[in-house]
């Protein structure tokens, strides 16, 4: 089947199977590899993007549902050549160890600031709750995420 | 001694000391790293496995015919076709042999019995419902006690002279002088407990991309492997393919925590396929697959008796073990340990005499006994002791603080030879439980406790001070698979004063090409921002047997520093020259030499690399480089308290913690912010254990605990919140001091949360819960009724 898709702001149009996973779909067929497979179960959120700018796991999805629909992952954080605040936030609050969910991690928190831009502890640890990090604990994601809200705001009073 | 730890670079260079941003967060955080299943060859194929689905059956017959029918598939690989090649079976870690492929039973739920190789991952897997397999079931066994009942079903029939389930017996320690500590006792308090079957589970499943060049017969292997080397050498003995045309690489690896450390009968049988059909082929798991037939951990029953005084001195220890192996005895262990190193259980206390058996049971499970973020069953042996000792400090009617106190080993007593033959070689646990009460405000806990809570909430206070051995070997006591446990550090100085650091251990989300370089920059002067730190490749790295244990800082990172300062050695000759002095007159200060009383008359590092390769003087060799391989004098004994403070509603038994302090003391730290972010790891994959986390068996042998829905993980909702305090006491015998911190916290803390449950209990008369202490398990302890497991 043909799938039109628009990822990080590009066009892409593919002929694809139907039961072609958009996790697999995102990996193989647009060679973007920032999107992981953690479980088969949709429990681990490692296969997280943003469908329309909801975060949702790919791997419970097939390309074709993407179809005439905005995709963003890991690849598409970074805008005009500089790290989003949250890819700098995870860098400096080491919230990443392995790497593996981080590109989920992100785009949840990514997701939350947009619609919530001054989380409580509570409301980050709530958004997270559908990503598995075997790594961290968590307290630096949970930092880092904090911490891009703050410089998000501090950025929007300059701009503002 | 506890000593702070002061950085003697400044930050910009980012020697030792420095909480400096990790090098490797910029691919991460961008999606640009490169992890196994993102590798791509042209040509590829792909493999899946079928797996039996049931525990324990004889193999009748297969039929392969319809999958090889499919449109798509390329082969089809069954037991018999590998043992045509000899590679039906391969050895494990432990000198136990394993299938590759089943081809006379299958002995646990899950094991692979054939593999289809085919265009697309998709036909692979579809394929596997055309190959046709007759089993005659037999008994699934499911417990070691089981397997060693009189008359019990023989799991490994093929097994030459194996004529019983017992897959080894052990001892260590004095019987004698252990009987003799007892009959001195006043008081024994025993303990039952079983530390319960669990799995790493990295968020990265296992993997391998196996590219054999059909023209040249030169195989290189893309693995998730913590052990690169190791693995070459095993892959070169297994296949009997030349080691010099095996290449292992091993990418970003998306965690491991032991479960990376064995080689795995997917990886065998992709190399075989790759290597007669003349393609690549990856084989990625399922997690599925991961969590039913990779390296288990755990599983140990485990029943333990401490000898005291009445007035609150231990005299001995007598502790015995039965193991839960599965259906192959694949520890990932040093040879000389059977039960690894369990017998270090005698934990952070002085006393005379211990006695340990350890006996090993075949059972219809997934094998593995690898170490999950621990250093050889130090876990067990850690949450051994640390429950006991607080039991016993309970039937003693003492605190179990002030019992700890009384009997921890004193600073001035090390190096300390412990009963069961370890030499530790520094500590000072009195200060290190003294800080984590003080920080808790344990006092203040204890009156709160008294008080009554206005909703009927129990409190609990738990202690553990654990201390744990890492960092192996010495090559004198440890081996594995007869390959001694060194490694090594391969440095090269750049004209331009840059430097690449070539190392034979290998990260999966340590840090090590932030820490490492850090260690160069503190003996070299050469900004950590300025050396690349290189591991995984075996053509590009030299040999070492890789990360697990604790062992990357203490053996590899101890390799770093002397390469560094074999290469100051040279780079101090070359100042001389350069600065026409005697180089016994030059001072060093991070970064350059000078003439001593002459400051400002001195060259820098970089300088003398450039001379190295433009300006070196006559009869010097060239270059400023060096290949290190360290073998350690001694393991190192990382060591803690923590103190955890529990809520518990005896309506439904669930427990949250409400404090948590950790005091760790890895000797010097070379990043602190890395260092933490371990200790806060750790600390919640303790949690898991203790609260939710483990994988069980039905009556039938089907695994429970498959998937993340069965398998509980927590995600940062259910996670404590940690508060961190530290303590140094460097190693003496480390070149840097450090002893090692990837483990401590999962190997410390379990205990700790048990502990604060069974205080909140203790007056209710309940002396121990099995982990994971899940609600009902409480509710059924507290109420006196039995629960169902």
């Amino acid at each position: 089947m043909e799938v039109e898709v628009t990822v990080n702001g590009v066009a892409y149009r593919r002929d694809t199977e139907p039961r072609r996973l958009l996790v697999d779909f995102i990996r193989t067929e647009l060679g973007l590899t920032g999107t992981h497979i953690g479980c088969d179960t949709t429990s681990c959120g490692a296969c997280t993007v943003l469908f329309d700018g909801v975060p949702v796991k790919s791997c419970t999805m097939f390309a074709v549902q993407a179809d005439g629909h905005e995709l963003t992952t890991v690849e598409g954080l970074r805008r005009n050549g500089e790290l989003s605040p949250v890819q700098a936030a995870f860098k400096e609050h080491h919230g990443l160890q392995c790497g593996f969910c981080t590109p989920g991690m992100m785009l949840v928190a990514t997701a939350l600031l947009s619609s919530n831009p001054d989380p409580t502890e509570e409301d980050v640890r709530w958004a997270l709750s559908g990503n598995i990090c075997r790594c961290t604990g968590y307290t630096n994601i949970v930092e880092a995420i904090r911490s891009a809200a703050a410089t998000m705001h501090e950025t929007a009073g300059v701009e503002s | 001694m506890t000593t702070t730890h002061q950085p003697a670079t400044p930050f910009e260079m980012g020697g030792i000391g420095h909480s400096v941003r990790r090098k490797e967060d910029d691919r991460f955080i961008q999606g640009a790293g490169r992890y196994l299943d993102d590798i791509q060859l042209p040509g590829m194929l792909h493999m899946a496995i079928l797996r039996s689905p049931i525990a324990h059956g004889r193999i009748l017959s297969i039929d392969t015919s319809e999958a090889e029918a499919t449109d798509g598939v390329v082969a089809v690989v069954t037991g018999e076709m590998l043992a045509a090649h000899g590679l039906a079976w391969m050895p494990t870690l432990s000198g136990d042999t394993q299938a590759v492929l089943a081809t006379d039973k299958v002995r646990y739920q899950g094991q692979e019995v054939a593999a289809v190789i085919a265009t697309d991952p998709y036909v692979a897997r579809d394929a596997l419902s055309g190959i046709f397999v007759d089993y005659e079931e037999l008994p699934a066994i499911t417990s070691p006690q089981q397997a060693l009942e009189p008359g019990a079903v023989l799991i490994r029939d093929e097994k030459e002279g194996q004529t019983d389930n017992v897959a080894y017996t052990w001892e260590a320690g004095d019987k004698a002088a252990t009987d003799e500590a007892f009959a001195k006792a006043d008081l024994v308090v025993t303990l039952d407990t079983h530390y319960p079957r669990s799995h790493p589970a990295p968020l990265e499943t296992c993997g391998v991309v196996a590219d054999v060049n059909p023209a040249t017969g030169e195989a290189t292997i893309y693995l998730t492997s913590q052990a690169p080397h190791a693995h070459r050498t095993l892959f070169a003995i297994v296949a009997g393919l030349p080691e010099e045309k095996i290449r292992v690489v091993s990418p970003d690896i998306g965690g491991g925590f032991g479960n990376k450390v064995p080689i795995y009968p997917g990886y065998v049988v992709a190399t075989a396929a790759s290597l007669l059909i003349g393609k690549p082929v990856k084989w990625v798991e399922s997690r599925s697959e991961n969590l039913i037939s990779t390296g288990f951990a755990r599983d140990f029953h485990m029943h333990g008796e401490l000898a005291l005084t009445a007035d609150g001195r231990i005299l001995g220890l007598r502790a015995s073990i039965l193991s839960d192996q599965g259906a192959f005895y694949a520890d990932a262990q040093p040879t000389r340990f059977r039960a690894g190193l369990f017998h270090i259980c005698t934990g952070s206390y002085d006393f005379g005499a211990a006695h340990v058996t350890a006996k090993g049971a075949f059972t219809n499970k997934a094998p593995g006994g690898v170490a999950y973020r621990c250093s050889f069953r130090v876990t067990e042996a850690s949450y051994l002791i640390e429950r006991l000792v607080q039991n016993a400090a309970y039937e003693l009617g003492m605190d179990p603080a002030e019992f700890r106190l009384k009997n921890f080993i004193r600073p001035e007593q090390f190096p300390y030879l412990s009963p069961t033959g370890f030499v530790y070689d520094s500590g000072d646990y009195h200060t290190a439980l003294r800080k984590a009460m003080e920080m808790i405000d344990y006092e203040g806990w204890r009156r709160r406790q008294q008080e009554p809570h206005p909703e009927g909430k129990l409190i609990g206070i738990g202690i553990a001070s654990f201390t744990e051995v890492v960092g192996a070997g010495n090559s004198r006591t440890y081996d594995i698979a007869g390959l001694k446990m060194i490694d090594s550090a391969e440095l090269r100085i750049h004209p331009t004063g840059k430097a690449i650091l070539k190392l034979g251990v290998k990260s999966q989300g340590q840090g090590h090409e932030t820490t490492f370089a850090q260690i160069v920059a503190e003996e070299l002067g050469i900004p950590f921002e300025d050396v690349k730190v290189q591991e995984g490749d075996t053509d590009n790295t030299p040999y070492g047997l890789g990360t697990y244990a604790s062992r990357s800082t203490p053996v590899a990172g101890a390799a770093t520093a002397v390469v560094a300062r074999q290469i100051r050695e040279k780079a101090r000759k070359l100042a001389a020259h350069l600065l026409e002095a005697s180089p016994d007159d030059l001072e060093w200060e991070p970064g350059r030499f000078f003439v001593r009383g002459v400051p400002d008359k001195g060259v820098t590092i970089q300088e003398v690399a450039f001379a190295a390769y433009t300006n070196f003087p006559e009869g010097m060799e060239a270059g400023l480089e060096g290949v290190h391989y360290y073998d350690p004098p001694n393991m190192t004994y990382p060591f803690g308290s923590y103190i955890v403070v529990v809520e518990i509603d005896p309506e439904d038994g669930t427990w949250k913690v409400l404090d948590m302090v950790a005091v760790d003391d890895c000797g010097v730290r070379i990043n602190p912010m890395i260092v933490e972010g371990q200790i806060t790891g750790g600390l919640t994959e303790g949690f898991a254990k203790a609260n939710m986390q483990w994988i069980t068996f039905d009556e039938n042998g089907n695994c429970i605990g498959s998937n993340f829905l069965d398998y509980l993980v927590p995600t940062a909702w259910e996670a404590p919140r940690f508060r961190l305090g530290e303590t140094v006491t460097p190693s003496p015998h480390h070149p840097i001091g450090a002893k090692g911190v990837g483990e401590s916290a999962t190997v410390g803390s379990p205990a700790a949360y048990v502990n604060a449950v069974i205080d909140a209990l203790w007056s209710k008369g309940v002396r121990n819960i099995d982990m994971p202490v899940l609600p009902h398990r409480v509710w059924g302890a507290l109420n006196g009724v039995e629960v169902a497991p």
